[in-house]
């Protein structure tokens, strides 16, 4: 095992391999950076609310957008529906806001960003791709390919640091701003489209996301144009008891494509922290925009101690004939997920498509999938979900399938296949199927199987490790969603893959 | 190269004995075919030979090139050299049979301390390999096993055997479930491997597979023991008449 040097990196599985050995600790991104925080009082009220709008030097109209919604959510209940436990959460007992302290004055250029922050990313394995782009400096994958390029705008708790490849994104006329930026400099098509996929009142964490959200990101892609990179948000929660509520607003207009990629990581720490964001999608006609997220937040320990509580609402608004949205997603962090990235086929002939890998290990709950809402003729949705559980783990698929009367002619193929890996855990599928005329098609196809001691014996036999050969089992389980991933993004999968199941078996 | 020696086996759960000491001596580029019964214990030693869980080893000991094996991980056993072909190969869904090999072949080289080998030096291997077999590209490309006609998975099992080189091959009832053509690619196959450094261990049932890989030694196995050990002949005595004269006698 000494000639990791002679490694060649010239594979995904190989890359995968070489992850689970590489990984020293159980959790590679626990650490937290040393930077001084600016905290608001526990607790969320109209005050705390006008004082977030007021740090993010919002109009008016957008405090009274958050003070309605504040309104509105103190009449609301926690839902309890889905299948996870946690204990009771004390709303009153959070920061609202917490925001580095050397961010007070905004950074004119990354030169001005605190080193620290970079430092952060350094630790967080991402010097290959972002660092470097954060420095500005353009990368291919290769050499001999196609010279691809990454923008990032980068969340670090609750601000937005540095937004990079502005101007060549400006020159293509997409516009891709930190939320708070957009709020002032484009209130416009904020107040256009904000709020108008997922509303304000939609449920008890968007409602609140509304009231107290800090940032997120915004993307406006111009009618016919190709978004010229993949754009991509690192977020990271960093201050401990510190809620983080992002709001991501993106918007491909008539004819337009994006495609965004999310990414995230969180440091470890004792208490849960809670998340709830919100990502709205807004397409029109003959646009598409696919959205990929790998989350890999703090789970919690092998005691189900700590993690993060996800409680996020995505949606895709497909408004335009022949709209296209995907959503791709790798679950493996967070104590527990509840997830529906869903999509609205209003347009005709409009295609939302899900592709998600969910992994629970040790006591992580996940309550996830998806709702394809079929409004429009001919409309098609593709929902394929690979839930994997280990150790004490519940893993939820969660899905509805809606086909309403005028959505004459629509299609709909669901595949939901469950791996099961030792006999604690369990793998739970709850389709939800409605269909209110007689032209359409659904199908929906499930599986639950067990990582069999047969395929593992038979990869030792023929000199494959034990850690090695479930990352190779898993890998090829999750191939079909894998493949629908943007390439860098499938190899941090597949190496999040082999790191989220470790010592799960034997 | 490997011996034998009073090895007893029950099944881990239930104490129900299986193997009944057996002894075994194969020297370096032997090749031994095992016949019996079915129940006679046959799989169950390749099996415990290469590792499975499920079986105690009450008592005995095997050595492999002089080093005891009942001890050592599956993943160990196979990287000092000693390949099991399965009667019923594995599938492995989403992986695709190229990475599946190379996989194993880098791993085992790894922990031999020998350099691995790259993605081209490989490819031009399997692919000259594969040819032997008449396994075309669009097999290897397929997932393990998954959607292999009969014929396919014992092709391929040879030519995992092909790639992996290794000292002791054990061919567990590899002609099972194949018609005569793909019976005699396989033997091709093995007969393409035998040298005096490699030696075999040849399962079955039938005398036929030992018309093409002609053996040096059979043993007959009932009881979990070897009743009976002889040249090539003793094989066509079996297709003759059976095991009942050999049972008869022993008992």
């Amino acid at each position: 095992m000494s000639n990791t040097d002679t490694y060649e990196r010239e594979g995904v599985d190989q890359d995968t391999v070489e992850a689970v050995r590489t990984v020293g600790q159980k959790y590679k991104y626990g650490f937290s950076t040393d930077i001084e925080m600016e905290y608001a009082p526990k607790g969320v009220n109209a005050d705390i609310v006008k004082l977030i709008s007021k740090k993010n030097d919002e109009p008016s109209w957008m405090t009274d957008w958050r003070l309605s919604a504040l309104k509105r959510w103190e009449k609301l209940v926690e839902p309890n529906w889905a299948m996870v436990n946690y204990p009771e959460i004390d709303f009153q007992d959070i920061h609202y806001y917490a925001k580095p302290k050397s961010m007070e004055k905004k950074p004119k250029s990354l030169a001005e960003v605190d080193p620290k922050l970079l430092e952060t990313y350094e630790k967080l394995g991402i010097p290959l791709k972002e660092q470097i782009i954060l420095a500005g400096v353009e990368v291919g994958v290769d050499g001999t390919q196609e010279q691809r390029k990454v923008a990032v705008d980068a969340v670090f708790d609750s601000v937005s640091v540095g937004t990079t490849f502005k101007t060549e994104l400006k020159a293509a006329g997409v516009i891709f701003c930190s939320i708070s930026e957009a709020i002032r400099e484009y209130p416009d098509l904020v107040k256009k489209y904000l709020g108008s996929v997922v509303p304000q009142s939609d449920n008890y964490y968007a409602t609140l996301n509304a009231a107290v959200f800090t940032d997120g990101s915004f993307v406006y892609v111009p009618p016919g144009v190709r978004c010229p990179m993949e754009l991509s948000t690192y977020f990271r929660i960093n201050a401990e008891n510190t809620g983080q509520f992002e709001r991501t607003l993106i918007i491909a207009d008539k004819g337009s494509y994006v495609s965004y990629l999310e990414g995230c990581t969180a440091p470890q720490r004792d208490t849960n922290q809670l998340h709830a964001a919100v990502v709205e999608l807004v397409i029109e006609e003959d646009a598409e925009i696919k959205y990929s997220t790998v989350q890999n937040w703090y789970p919690g320990d092998e005691n189900g101690k700590g993690g993060i509580y996800n409680f996020v609402t995505k949606r895709a608004d497909c408004r335009g004939d022949r709209a296209k949205v995907m959503w791709t997603q790798v679950e493996t962090g967070s104590a527990v997920t509840w997830k529906y990235p869903s999509c609205i086929l209003r347009g005709n002939e409009s295609q939302g498509e899900f592709y998600s890998i969910a992994i629970t290990n040790n006591h992580q709950q996940a309550d996830t999938g998806t709702k394809m809402v079929h409004l429009g003729q001919n409309t098609k949705s593709r929902i394929v979900s690979k839930g994997i559980s280990a150790g004490f783990a519940q893993n939820t698929y969660r899905g509805l399938v809606s086909m309403h009367p005028k959505a004459k002619k629509s299609r709909n193929f669901t595949q939901c296949d469950s791996l099961l890996i030792g006999d604690k855990c369990g793998a739970h599928t709850i389709p939800y199927i409605e269909c209110k005329n007689n032209s359409s098609r659904i199908e929906h196809e499930a599986t639950t199987s067990k990582v069999d001691d047969d395929q593992l014996f038979y990869c030792h036999q023929r000199g494959i490790g034990e850690e090695e050969a479930v990352a190779l089992i898993v890998n090829g389980f999750c191939k079909d969603v894998l493949q629908a991933l943007p390439m860098e993004f499938a190899m941090e999968a597949q190496a999040l893959v082999a790191i989220s199941l470790e010592g799960s078996v034997g | 190269m490997l011996y034998i020696n009073n090895l007893n086996v029950e099944l881990e759960n239930e104490k129900k004995k299986i193997l009944n000491g057996v002894n075994l001596d194969i020297n370096a580029g032997e090749v031994h075919a095992i016949m019996g019964p079915n129940g006679s214990g046959k799989s169950t030693l390749s099996y415990v030979l290469s590792g499975k869980d499920g079986y105690r080893v009450t008592e005995g000991s095997a050595t492999f090139e002089g080093r005891e094996i009942l001890e050592l991980s599956p993943d160990e056993r196979a990287s000092l050299g000693l390949f099991l072909a399965f009667q019923y190969p594995v599938e492995i869904p989403g992986v695709g049979n190229m990475t599946f090999l190379r996989t194993a072949l880098n791993s085992q080289r790894k922990s031999r301390g020998v350099e691995e080998l790259s993605a081209a030096e490989f490819l031009k291997i399997v692919r000259e390999k594969a040819k032997n077999l008449k396994i075309d590209a669009e097999m290897l490309k397929r997932p393990v096993n998954v959607g292999f006609s009969g014929g396919e998975k014992k092709r391929n099992e040879i030519l995992q055997m092909a790639m992996l080189e290794p000292k002791m091959c054990i061919l567990d009832e590899t002609d099972s479930g194949l018609d005569v053509d793909a019976m005699k690619l396989v033997a091709e196959g093995v007969n393409a491997l035998r040298s005096k450094d490699r030696s075999f261990l040849v399962i079955t049932h039938y005398q036929r597979l030992l018309d093409h890989i002609v053996p040096d030694v059979v043993h007959i196995m009932a009881d979990g023991k070897i009743i009976k050990s002889g040249g090539a002949d003793l094989a066509l005595e079996v297709e003759n008449n059976g095991y009942s004269d050999l049972l008869a006698e022993y008992n």
